[in-house]
């Protein structure tokens, strides 16, 4: 039953994955360089909150 | 025409629009009360009771911020017909799709856990114990939906809101200088001390308590669930508008009540504040420990649905309040283990609660201009907004809010590893 279940929802995420393959939005440059940006501000916060989060912890 | 015709015909058109916004009226003001939740009373309480009136006017701003931000998600969803989740991926695919999933249900479930913390803290006041209260939560939000029906979940969610506003008297309890409150909420300026690491820490606790991811999702699904369509979009931003001027209005009578009360003691929890003031004043003390509860549950409605909502739209569930159990068994079972764990949580003994307390309001802010910069992008996008695409004075206003929390999350993250920067 277990079995059944994950390898359903590995399908409907595969399913999911291919539907939304390529953005919907025009991509111009503004749009390309906000996600630019946007990646790098996450990686950087992310990685400091989670710093924050461990030291706490400790 | 005579005069009486005239008044007629006029009050008659007033009577309509009346009636029009009633039957529009209800995500904007239930998200923007339920923003008010568990750890917003907390936030409001911790930054009364540290620095008095003095942040009145930092409350104020947030206000017109809340409302920019919300209102964009009216437009989104009576325009496109499709949730905050389903309008990410479709329009980012499917890497930021994941993330802003995966985002919403880490902040949701974190946030779910504070609403119930606060919970079982402000029944504890009146001794009862933690177990029975989130059973009464659990059964409470269970009977809310098992009506099959958005618009009976509305008229109880808004019941909850108009508790909320159950601190309102409390402020006039206190007797409060108007002139007091008058110059703290128009004169932005530092409390005493300066700008030191814990004003920068309850500065960014009430950004992040006053606009939430969750809350972008709750109010463009709650739209489309409600079925609102282009020509709504007028009476949904009267909507947001109210809701707006409630959730400022809740938090800046928090402040003034313990400013008042306990200023100069250390409060870190909305529950310790209630039972702090109990020896002052009874009365104000239960009416905080009432709303606290009451927060808590409309945030925790309000947060397991948006979850909920996302997760349908994007694996394909049917996914409304109108659908019974049976049509919706995936979205409902998923609103129940949100609920379900969440409160479980709380019940585990030597859990780190204030820790988890503690970091939601921040992951929140942390988080929160991702939503926003999608957001933006999705508004700007002509194909997607057709005629209600931001116009420039909303990106204007819209641009330069995501930029200062940008700027506040930025250096938020730099002094956790430079705690001593603005000492």
């Amino acid at each position: 039953m277990l079995r059944n279940i994950f390898s359903n929802s590995y399908a409907k995420v595969r399913e999911i994955n291919d539907k939304y393959r390529t953005p919907g939005i025009e991509m111009s440059g503004g749009v390309k360089l906000a996600l630019f940006a946007l990646r790098l501000y996450l990686i950087c916060l992310i990685g400091l909150s989670f710093y924050k989060f461990v030291t706490l912890l400790k | 025409m005579n005069i009486f015709t005239r008044t007629y015909y006029i009050y008659r058109r007033w009577l309509k629009a009346v009636r029009l916004f009633l039957l529009a009226a209800g995500p904007g003001i239930i998200v923007m009360v339920a923003d008010n939740d568990a750890g917003g009373i907390t936030t409001y309480t911790a930054t009364g009771a540290k620095y008095g009136l003095h942040l009145l006017w930092f409350l104020v701003l947030l206000g017109p911020v809340a409302y920019y931000v919300q209102e964009m998600t009216v437009r989104l969803g009576a325009v496109t017909k499709r949730g905050h989740a389903e309008a990410i991926f479709s329009a980012f695919g499917r890497f930021w799709g994941w993330f802003s999933l995966l985002d919403l249900v880490l902040t949701d479930w974190l946030t779910m856990i504070t609403e119930f913390i606060g919970m079982t803290a402000a029944m504890s006041i009146f001794h009862v114990p933690r177990l029975l209260t989130i059973a009464v939560v659990w059964l409470v939000m269970g009977a809310m939906i098992f009506s099959g029906r958005y618009w009976t979940w509305e008229k109880i969610a808004l019941l909850f809101v108009g508790i909320n506003l159950i601190y309102i008297p409390a402020a006039f309890m206190v007797h409060p200088a108007v002139k007091d409150i008058l110059y703290n909420s128009v004169v932005p300026h530092f409390p005493p001390g300066g700008f030191t690491n814990d004003l920068f820490f309850l500065l960014m606790a009430n950004i992040g308590t006053t606009i939430a991811p969750w809350m972008l999702f709750f109010q463009q699904s709650s739209v489309v669930d409600k079925g609102l369509h282009e020509k709504d979009i007028a009476f949904g931003k009267i909507d947001t508008a109210i809701g707006s001027v409630f959730t400022v209005v809740v938090a800046m009578v928090l402040i003034i009540v313990t400013g008042k009360l306990l200023y100069g003691q250390p409060v870190n929890d909305a529950a310790v504040a209630a039972t702090s003031i109990m020896p002052t004043s009874r009365v104000i003390g239960t009416l905080i420990a009432i709303g606290l509860f009451d927060a808590g549950l409309l945030g925790a409605i309000c947060i397991s649905l948006a979850s909920s909502w996302a997760f349908g739209e994007i694996f394909g569930w049917a996914h409304s309040l109108n659908n019974k159990v049976k049509e919706a068994p995936w979205f409902y079972a998923y609103y129940f283990f949100d609920l379900m764990l969440a409160g479980t949580v709380v019940l585990i003994p030597r859990a780190p609660l204030v820790l988890i307390t503690l970091f939601v309001q921040v992951i929140a802010t942390t988080l929160l201009p991702a939503a926003l910069v999608f957001l933006i992008l999705l508004l700007n996008d002509k194909k997607t907004m057709g005629e209600s695409v931001n116009t420039r004075w909303q990106n204007i206003v819209n641009i330069g809010i995501v930029a200062v929390i940008i700027l506040l999350s930025t250096m938020y993250g730099i002094s956790t590893l430079f705690p001593n920067m603005f000492k």
